[in-house]
């Protein structure tokens, strides 16, 4: 086990090296001419502009020149300049960071309460009514286009019943809370101003239903498995014996058996989460590193196309990382040996 | 007992056809069918002016019209002309490539072994969809490109299934017995080992046919794949999203995509039963 995991700990830092190779290579054997899009299509006959243009991005060296230059300059936290917000990327990147990341666990709640609720209810129902129409809403928001949930979402919640607020994160007419935290629902309680928060966590509300609907499929699921698993055990009859209600089994007996295995698969959705973020937020017209990462390649802005894709790549390989480890710490059975490695 | 369940013809279902398998497979010989014949039964052309822009769903358009007046229930039936055939191309190489790569990692492996997994466990290391977007966008915007960009994106997939399918299968008493009478290894692969690896794969690629559906659409919706006047489902649903408040303009190609995805998942479970009982 400990060599598993020192295995793991060692590869990590190898495949970071393979996501950036694979995402500077991408953005260089590409079809479409970056220097175009820096300098626009009427410039392109000025020579001068071309050259200048191409000298400050050090698009005239060659490839291998090209990759020590990225690669050195990552390790200074340096991503590029973007074509678009002429800003360094991972300035860009930074200031988006809370916008997702608060979206993201909104999600992941969203998708922790309604995932374990209908795994608990499809457990104690099994195989009846119940049991299948759970199985089937998780089964939906898994297989349902998030851009397509969230527009029914906004067209339910914010045009029809006009409970909730449309897309965005704030009213645009109400300012941003002090930055502390970056997340405007507890900016804004920190800074004691309750209609701020309450119009921040409004705007919050639907995307994160949008997106956490997309994993409470994989929490059910696992929540009912596990849960099956724990009321066929003895401890379960003799509970029941000793005269248990239904509830306090399921709840006190059960579902805390099946806590720890919920608590590593959320671990799981959160590279979900990660992925889907990008749709959502373009649909919600969130101002996170998803909807950043859309203009970007809409408009072939190459260094924050390639910046986004390895700080996605890192996140993605780090949550699983997290995730295999946990699961490891939790259930020692779970012997990685050869044959479900690689 | 009745005469009538005496003398009725029993007809036995067979098990692994539950009210799931049923439904995917009416759906997707639905889509099959339309995709073979849409041409000649839509009510209206799906880049021709059917009616005023926006209407609502009324009698002469069953599900609205979009913001060029267009009727949006004949161009969601369109939309499977971009989709399926996308779909069907972008599996088949995936798994193609991976199975051919996979099986030489398992069989051969030593060097040949290491470079491809290595190569699978980068690959994997990107959130699907992002890699898609980095590459379409790389190659240029367009259906055929995104297409190009999903199966770089889902091969690996299918060679480690393939690699973990041969390591398997290379162990067995029949693959020893053929080694000992005499069989060269190209025999022993492809006589012996490759017959048996091919039912995870299929039922995975039957899984994954709707995860394409919708990654296609997701990049067409974010405006990598399909170019405006087509009538394709993503680049539909991006339309309705600039008028959210209009439901119908997304409904169509929204509910196009979920029942695909559905179907094929429903199909793949059916076929996980019919082709590894074990697995129940």
């Amino acid at each position: 086990m400990i060599g598993y995991v020192a295995k793991r700990l060692i590869t990590m830092p190898l495949l970071l090296l393979g996501v950036i190779t694979v995402a500077f290579l991408l953005s260089h054997f590409t079809n479409a001419d970056p220097l175009t899009s820096i300098v626009g299509e009427r410039q392109m006959g000025n020579q001068a502009v071309v050259q200048a243009a191409k000298e400050r991005w050090g698009l005239d060296r060659s490839l291998p020149e090209q990759y020590l230059i990225y690669l050195k300059n990552l390790l200074t936290g340096d991503f590029g300049v973007s074509f678009r917000t002429k800003q360094p990327v991972s300035q860009d990147l930074l200031a988006r960071l809370p916008a997702t990341l608060e979206l993201v666990i909104a999600a992941m709640l969203v998708g922790a309460v309604t995932g374990v609720t209908l795994g608990v209810m499809a457990a104690n129902f099994r195989d009846r009514l119940t049991d299948h129409f759970a199985r089937l809403f998780a089964l939906v928001g898994s297989s349902i286009p998030v851009f397509w949930s969230g527009l029914i979402l906004l067209y339910i919640f914010s045009v029809s019943l006009g409970w909730l607020p449309g897309p965005g994160r704030l009213n645009p007419r109400i300012e941003a809370p002090p930055f502390v935290t970056g997340f405007y629902t507890v900016d804004s309680l920190i800074a004691g101003d309750w209609s701020k928060f309450v119009d921040a966590a409004t705007h919050l509300i639907l995307p994160a239903l949008a997106l956490g609907w997309t994993v409470t499929g994989i929490v059910s699921r696992m929540v009912r498995g596990s849960m099956l698993d724990v009321l066929q055990q003895d401890f379960i009859t003799a509970a029941r014996a000793k005269g248990a209600s239904r509830m306090r089994i399921l709840l006190n007996h059960a579902l805390r058996n099946a806590f720890l295995p919920t608590l590593t698969i959320l671990g799981f959705s959160f590279a979900y989460l990660i992925t889907g973020a990008i749709l959502t937020e373009t649909i919600f017209s969130w101002p996170g590193i998803g909807s950043y990462a859309v203009a970007a390649a809409r408009g072939l802005d190459h260094p924050a196309i390639i910046g986004v894709t390895i700080v996605g790549g890192a996140a993605f390989l780090l949550a699983n990382l997290a995730t295999d480890l946990a699961y490891l710490a939790v259930d020692p059975r779970v012997r990685l040996g050869g044959q479900s490695e690689r | 007992m009745s005469i009538t369940s005496l003398s009725a013809p029993r007809f036995h279902r067979p098990e692994w056809a539950t009210a799931p398998v049923i439904l995917g497979a009416v759906i997707a010989l639905f889509w099959v069918v339309t995709l073979l014949t849409v041409h000649w039964w839509t009510p209206y052309d799906p880049t021709m002016l059917a009616g005023m822009r926006f209407s609502p769903p009324t009698w002469e358009n069953w599900l609205g019209t979009d913001a060029l007046g267009r009727d949006v229930f004949s161009r969601s039936l369109y939309g499977v002309r971009q989709s399926l055939p996308i779909a069907i191309a972008v599996i088949g190489c995936a798994v193609l490539i991976g199975a051919v790569l996979g099986a030489l990692a398992g069989y051969l492996g030593g060097l040949v072994d290491e470079i491809i997994m290595r190569a699978v466990d980068v690959t994997l290391s990107f959130p699907p969809i992002l890699l898609a977007m980095a590459v379409t966008a790389s190659l240029g915007p367009g259906l055929r490109n995104a297409a190009i960009a999903m199966v770089i994106v889902w091969w690996p997939i299918y060679a480690r299934l393939m690699r973990a399918q041969v390591l398997a299968i290379r162990e067995r008493e029949h693959v020893e017995a053929a080694v000992a009478s005499g069989a060269g290894p190209a025999r022993v692969l492809f006589k012996h080992i490759l017959p048996l690896c091919w039912s995870p794969i299929i039922v995975n690629a039957t899984m994954d046919f709707g995860q394409i559906v919708l990654l296609a659409a997701s990049l067409s919706f974010i405006g990598l794949g399909a170019v405006p006047p087509t009538p394709e489902w993503g680049q539909m649903i991006s339309e309705g999203a600039l008028h959210f408040y209009r439901w119908w303009i997304a409904a169509g190609p929204g509910l196009a995509i979920l029942s695909i995805v559905l179907a094929f998942n429903f199909l793949g479970d059916g076929l996980r039963d019919i082709l590894d009982p074990r697995s129940k």
